[in-house]
């Protein structure tokens, strides 16, 4: 029970897979993430809480795949089971600020009026800020806490996702579908919620497979400063700032492992966002 | 004209909007300012309540944003507990640093993207719009606190060819006289290349790092907006009417090909003044953000704040500067 829809997508994502190696590298890449999420804890060789002040500070080998940290613990270990923390911090944010956005937006575009125009100019306040130090207040404005830490994310990345809802809602309000549920007797809410919102859906997805890896950076470059995640919880801003302070004497496998592991996930992001682009609006692509 | 008043007038709103919530946001913050400016242990609940009274925290937070305003006005940003110093002055002293970072890595970004994407653009497909490619992807993957990191570790723990990451200049060098606050123009301009060279051996680290970070976006956006231009129907004609290459590519598709360029240069660099508090602590670099983070540490909130005003304030400049400078490089974005 497959809808026309759905096969023609399903060819186009099978065109572009086969057609395109980055793509298909993204999607290996995004498996190979959520399997660290889901497996990582199970698989961790060692404890990553575990101190043994015996072996502190040994670079990488056999046994230690990553090395050992000034008290011992696996960075390995610690850097696969962050995996599903940090992946926690950027699906709960953009979730957060991709749900909530795109319904203010979309409300926004299809009403319009005065509330739009407020609401416009709210956005363009909140975007006039740096964001990172926007972020950064917040966090210290509503307490040091990881939920802070998703909060000021979703926050930060809230003014995307209304503008993009509200410029998609807005080509599409007059057009014959929609007056043609408007006259069927459809309410303003069924209208948004059947007919329109399941239209801009594509964008958003788009938007919000790019917004991961942002936000994923922006979460880490606060736990990097100090915020949200405490000690001896591992997470990879705070691994690669506990790395940071062994650079001096060589210890380079502490910031460098955690580090690495950021970029890669926010690069499969960002290139699951051009495969997503790819698949879900092909007259997008260059 | 007109449409420049407009546009300035258009952003009075934002501003406002912006001094509102900066001023918000420091007020919901954590701690009582109160007790700190009156850190004796030995103050009685009755001395504090003095000090509230004499910084105002008495009144109603309507009175108190007007105060605010009324000072803002008079380029008073407080002052901060952990200096002594009111912030305009420390921010004045800091700006130099911040601005000479920004600009250089500004510079940087352009003079490596902008050929970059022309070439990707000329040649889609070839090795060279690969490398573009996966530049401008790893470009906006790498977190900028490690990509400085990973330049430290190689460029001076393990090959040493850079002097200590910390601060603008040798710390046995004397600054030359101030003329601009960029020490790389003021070493040049005091004819002391020694100085001028040492500042420029301190921040290509930190201004690579935050290159690295902004060329993406640009490399992308040139070979874009050059994809496009170089398949329209002006592009054809010229060169069916036998136009040279060269005068094609650079009079013809490249500069029509500048205006959505121009737009990403605003974005980008007001994207850089955020990824400024990273690479300025990571570098040790003494501008304006990294005192922004130290006082948030210090729960020091005036420097906060007025390091979120003037950043507001320079990006709302920025993108005034972006419009007015489309508008030059195509009189038609400025028609509706």
């Amino acid at each position: 029970m497959m809808s026309e829809g759905v096969r023609a997508r399903l060819t186009v994502m099978r065109y572009t897979l086969a057609e395109n190696g980055l793509h298909r590298l993204a999607f290996g890449l995004f498996a190979l993430l959520m399997f660290a999420t889901l497996f990582g804890p199970a698989l961790a060789p060692h404890d990553p809480l575990a101190t043994n002040p015996s072996e502190a500070l040994i670079g990488p080998s056999a046994q230690y795949w990553f090395g050992t940290d000034q008290l011992g613990r696996d960075v390995f270990s610690r850097v696969l089971v962050a995996t599903r923390l940090d992946m926690f911090i950027a699906f709960g944010a953009v979730l957060i600020s991709c749900v909530i956005g795109s319904l203010i937006g979309a409300a926004l575009g299809y009403f319009g009026g005065t509330l739009d125009r407020v609401a416009s100019r709210f956005t363009d306040v909140l975007m006039a800020f740096p964001l990172f130090v926007l972020a950064m207040a917040m966090v210290a404005a509503l307490g040091n806490t990881l939920m802070n830490v998703i909060y000021a994310t979703a926050i930060i990345n809230l003014p995307f996702y209304i503008r993009l809802a509200r410029a998609e809602v807005g080509v599409r309000r007059n057009l014959g579908y929609v007056e043609a549920a408007r006259v069927g007797g459809s309410g303003h809410f069924r209208i948004l919620t059947v007919f329109l919102l399941p239209n801009i859906a594509s964008p958003v997805i788009i938007q919000a497979s790019v917004n991961l890896g942002w936000a994923l950076l922006n979460a880490a470059g606060l736990s990097f400063l100090g915020m949200g995640v405490r000690p001896p919880t591992p997470e990879w801003g705070i691994l690669v700032a506990e790395g940071a302070r062994y650079i001096a004497s060589g210890q380079w496998w502490m910031f460098l492992f955690p580090g690495l592991a950021l970029m890669l996930a926010v690069f499969t992001f960002n290139l699951l966002g051009d495969a997503l682009r790819d698949i879900l609006d092909p007259r997008a692509r260059t | 004209m007109t449409r420049i008043a407009w546009r300035l007038l258009s952003a009075i709103p934002t501003l406002f909007g912006v001094v509102l919530v900066t001023f918000l946001i420091t007020r919901v913050l954590p701690g009582d300012p109160a007790i700190f400016f009156a850190s004796n242990p030995s103050m009685s609940a009755d001395d504090v309540e003095q000090v509230r009274i004499a910084l105002g925290f008495d009144k109603s937070l309507v009175e108190q944003f007007w105060i605010y305003l009324g000072a803002l006005w008079e380029g008073d940003l407080g002052r901060s507990i952990s200096t002594g110093q009111p912030v305009t002055t420390e921010m004045l002293k800091r700006l130099p640093a911040s601005a000479e970072l920004t600009l250089f890595a500004f510079v940087l970004a352009i003079v490596v993207a902008l050929p970059l994407g022309v070439m990707a653009a000329l040649r889609p497909g070839s090795w060279i719009d690969q490398a573009c490619r996966i530049t401008a992807t790893l470009g906006v993957s790498m977190p900028t606190f490690v990509t400085g990191l990973i330049l430290i570790y190689v460029f001076y723990f393990l090959l040493g060819i850079v002097p200590e990451p910390t601060g603008r200049l040798d710390p046995f060098m004397f600054k030359p006289p101030q003329v601009t606050g960029l020490i790389i123009v003021d070493g040049l301009i005091a004819g002391d290349l020694a100085v001028a060279k040492s500042a420029a051996a301190q921040i290509l680290l930190p201004g690579i790092t935050m290159a690295l970070f902004a060329l993406a976006p640009l490399a992308r956006m040139t070979r874009a907006s050059m994809l496009g231009t170089l398949s329209s129907e002006f592009v054809r004609t010229a060169r069916a009417n036998g136009l040279s290459r060269r005068t094609i590519i650079v009079s013809y598709a490249f500069r029509n090909a500048m205006l959505p360029v121009v737009t990403t240069l605003g974005m980008t660099f007001s994207y850089m003044l955020g990824a400024n508090v990273l690479v300025e602590k990571v570098f040790s670099w003494p501008g304006i953000g990294a005192f922004a983070l130290d006082s948030l540490i210090a729960l020091d909130y005036a420097p906060l704040q007025g390091f979120m005003l003037i950043m507001a304030a320079i990006f709302l400049l920025v993108n005034l500067l972006t419009d007015l400078l489309s508008g030059l490089v195509d009189p038609r974005a400025g028609l509706n």
